[in-house]
């Protein structure tokens, strides 16, 4: 029991003492501070503590020791408590590394092992003399890129459809959950609720399915509506028009995705404060001012954060609805940065160029999360790191 | 003082005057905010129907013409309702050799990788929500940059073939476990678990393992239940990897692909009325009417169980939205 004296000394770094004496806690906690101030000198000693035990007292089992640190810490009162590397740390915590190492290996080699596949961009690359052997060429293939026109409008399509689709999806999602937390009746609420869910649970391949059915020139109800109503003299062939392609791609994912954008929103009402309606009601507003002047600014944070996040996100819309909706006639506005990458790289096993125009993606999505999360810091807004 | 009621005097008679006056115009004043009331449910209530309207209508659409018979429904008019009814797209569908196959492919993809990729995610968000783990911080760091860091499809192409995943089942199943995402919002609902449960566990003796299993497999089954949606419908509905990487392997389709052949090969011919399939038939399946029957079995299961399970979801999104 002579090192059990000490037992405060380890206080401060995580490693395990087995004192389970109830008497011993609190002498530790009645001089937390001065522990603290020894916390240099203790993890030093405390190597020698460590040893000691090992070889003194070798029935200190793992378990045993995890109690102590434990105990130890509701003294503390830490939320995360700062824990410091040491061997015996790493002993005590031996399972929970084992089960991280595949974690960690498979993670390098499916998601960080690809990123060294970015070398290809800079060499002209063929397969058969693979990354280390290919020609190294510089920025070659990102000046060709950048020189050609089609990529330029590739890029305009995709910054367009991005825009398009970040406005009206935040437009919708926002809009429908303001109105839905109107509604006071439970059932037509729920209902309204699971239908606009729905959509989501439909894949691109049927979704775009739909949207050609419903737009189609011969039977589609769009038409058939506009024409009655006198908006056009006779169906439009909507995917022979360059104009409406972008918006057409809004407006599906629209459909496909406003329920389930909505229901972050919903949450966030839930937790505004009723007092504040009841007090709204006292200064004479009606449903809608509530709505206005409550609700909205009640979720302020919540768009911001989702706005946040989406805007690094303003590229990646994707390619499966274009790849989809897509069709000749309107090749120059429906592609975008992702189907030109899958033209180049996958159907003419033009790995440089393909790999180019991915980096361009990836590169200018990370510098827009930093500079929409650095805009945030400045306004004072939430961010998210 | 004096001043003080000499001012406050004549207000409190303004006050006492326009209280009077003010009593009708605060009626006034109350019928107004009630009129207004009344409109904005109106219209919202309008707003919200046409959004009902609009959701559903294609879907019941869809539904109508793949109970009608295919060449009453070229001469178009369907809407909600089948003209005449016929169950021959069904059957059609239901015999065509591809469709079965990528079924059965896309139930296992979506049966394994809910289980194995929860599985595993939940695991090593038990690993990071345990709060002394050393390194808790870079291994949760080094997964949430693959949230914005992303090679891009070409090297993501080279390795899988490398790797020989390319014309392979596993190619469903290896990449993309661990969703960043997915392992946020477990590592957050973990978390907020009292850690007071894994402590006396280890009290009794028990690893980390067991703790796992048997304690904390148990208590998120709510969150877990999110989750294995999440992953089902992103592999219910993903074609894309058949696409690239097994597109030669008919024995390999799942039914998504198989359902965007269907309907590009449709889309791309005029739907003047050509015979698809058994032309000897005396009744015509058309393109229109096969792809929506195709849809339809292909999106049902999904449709059907969602509302069952539309509690876990909401939790789960809500637990997602929270600053990381």
């Amino acid at each position: 029991m002579e090192y059990n004296g000490h037992p405060l000394l380890t206080k401060g770094c995580d490693a395990a003492v087995s004192d389970k004496d109830n008497d011993m806690l609190k002498t530790e906690d009645k001089q937390p501070k001065k522990a603290a101030t020894k916390d240099a000198a203790a993890i030093e000693r405390l190597g020698v503590a460590a040893y000691r035990r090992a070889s003194v007292q070798p029935t200190s089992t793992p378990v045993a020791d995890d109690l102590g640190g434990k105990k130890r810490r509701f003294g503390h009162s830490d939320a995360e408590p700062k824990v410091k590397i040491t061997r015996r740390t790493l002993y005590r915590q031996r399972e929970l590394i084992y089960i991280t190492i595949p974690f960690i290996l498979y993670g390098l080699l499916f998601y960080y092992v690809p990123l060294g596949g970015w070398l290809m961009a800079f060499q002209n690359y063929k397969p058969q003399l693979g990354l280390l052997g290919s020609e190294f060429v510089g920025l070659k293939y990102f000046k060709q890129i950048f020189g050609d026109k089609v990529f330029l409008g590739v890029i305009r399509n995709t910054l367009m459809m991005g825009i398009i689709n970040l406005v009206l999806s935040f437009g919708f999602a926002i809009g429908f959950a303001l109105l839905l937390n109107e509604v006071r009746l439970k059932h037509p609420k729920k209902f309204v609720q699971t239908v606009s869910y729905l959509p989501h649970f439909l894949s691109w391949i049927i979704v775009t399915g739909i949207v050609r059915d419903m737009l189609s020139m011969q039977s589609g109800i769009v038409n058939e509506i506009l024409v009655n109503i006198g908006i056009f003299d006779q169906p439009v062939n909507f995917f022979a028009n360059k104009d409406y392609f972008w918006w057409i791609v809004g407006f599906s994912n629209v459909w496909k995705e406003t329920g389930w954008n909505s229901i972050i929103y919903l949450a966030a009402i839930t937790a505004i404060n009723p007092e504040m309606y009841e007090a709204a009601s006292l200064d004479g507003a009606g449903r809608f001012g509530k709505m206005w002047h409550v609700t909205l600014p009640g979720i302020k944070s919540t768009i911001f954060i989702l706005l946040l996040m989406n805007l690094g996100n303003v590229l990646n819309v994707g390619f499966e609805i274009q790849y989809l909706l897509g069709n000749d006639l309107i090749r120059s506005v429906s592609e975008t940065i992702d189907i030109y990458v899958l033209k180049w790289g996958i159907s003419q096993a033009n790995f440089s160029i393909g790999t180019a125009a991915g980096i361009f993606k990836s590169v200018v999505s990370i510098v827009l999360i930093f500079l929409a999360n650095s805009a945030a810091k400045s306004a004072g807004e939430e961010r998210l790191f | 003082m004096s001043q003080l009621n000499l001012d406050l005097k004549p207000k409190m008679d303004l006050a006492a005057r326009t209280a009077a006056e003010n009593e009708p115009k605060k009626k006034r004043r109350r019928k107004k905010i009630l009129m207004g009331d009344l409109i904005f449910t109106i219209v919202n209530t309008l707003l919200l129907s046409l959004m009902v309207v609009v959701t559903l209508y294609p879907i019941l659409n869809t539904l109508a013409v793949s109970f009608n018979d295919g060449l009453d429904a070229l001469r178009g008019g369907i809407y909600l309702i089948p003209r005449t009814f016929s169950l021959k797209n069904y059957k059609t569908v239901l015999q065509m050799n591809n469709l079965l196959i990528g079924a059965r492919n896309s139930v296992l993809r979506t049966a394994i990788a809910a289980i194995l990729h929860l599985g595993l995610t939940a695991l090593l968000a038990y690993v990071l929500s345990v709060k002394e783990f050393v390194f808790k911080k870079p291994v949760s760091l080094f997964y949430v940059m693959t949230m914005y860091v992303n090679a891009g499809l070409i090297p993501t192409f080279l390795l899988f073939k490398s790797l020989n995943l390319t014309n392979s089942f596993l190619v469903y199943i290896i990449p993309g476990m661990i969703a960043a995402f997915n392992l946020l919002v477990l590592r957050t609902y973990m978390s907020s678990l009292p850690s007071s449960l894994r402590e006396s566990a280890q009290i009794d003796g028990a690893n980390h393992l067991t703790i796992f299993w048997k304690i904390y497999c148990p208590i998120c089954k709510p969150v877990f239940a999110t989750i294995a949606l999440f992953i089902a419908v992103w592999h219910w509905s993903s074609w894309f990897d058949n696409m690239i990487y097994n597109r030669s392997n008919s024995e390999l389709t799942t039914l998504q692909y198989e359902l965007m052949k269907l309907l590009s090969s449709v889309s791309s011919q005029t739907s003047s009325g050509s015979a698809y399939g058994n032309t000897t038939q005396s009744v015509a399946i058309t393109p229109t009417s096969i792809r929506a029957a195709a849809t339809i079995v292909t999106s049902m299961p999904i449709v059907i169980l969602y509302p069952f399970l539309q509690r876990y979801f909401v939790t789960g999104l809500t637990i997602g939205g929270v600053k990381e």
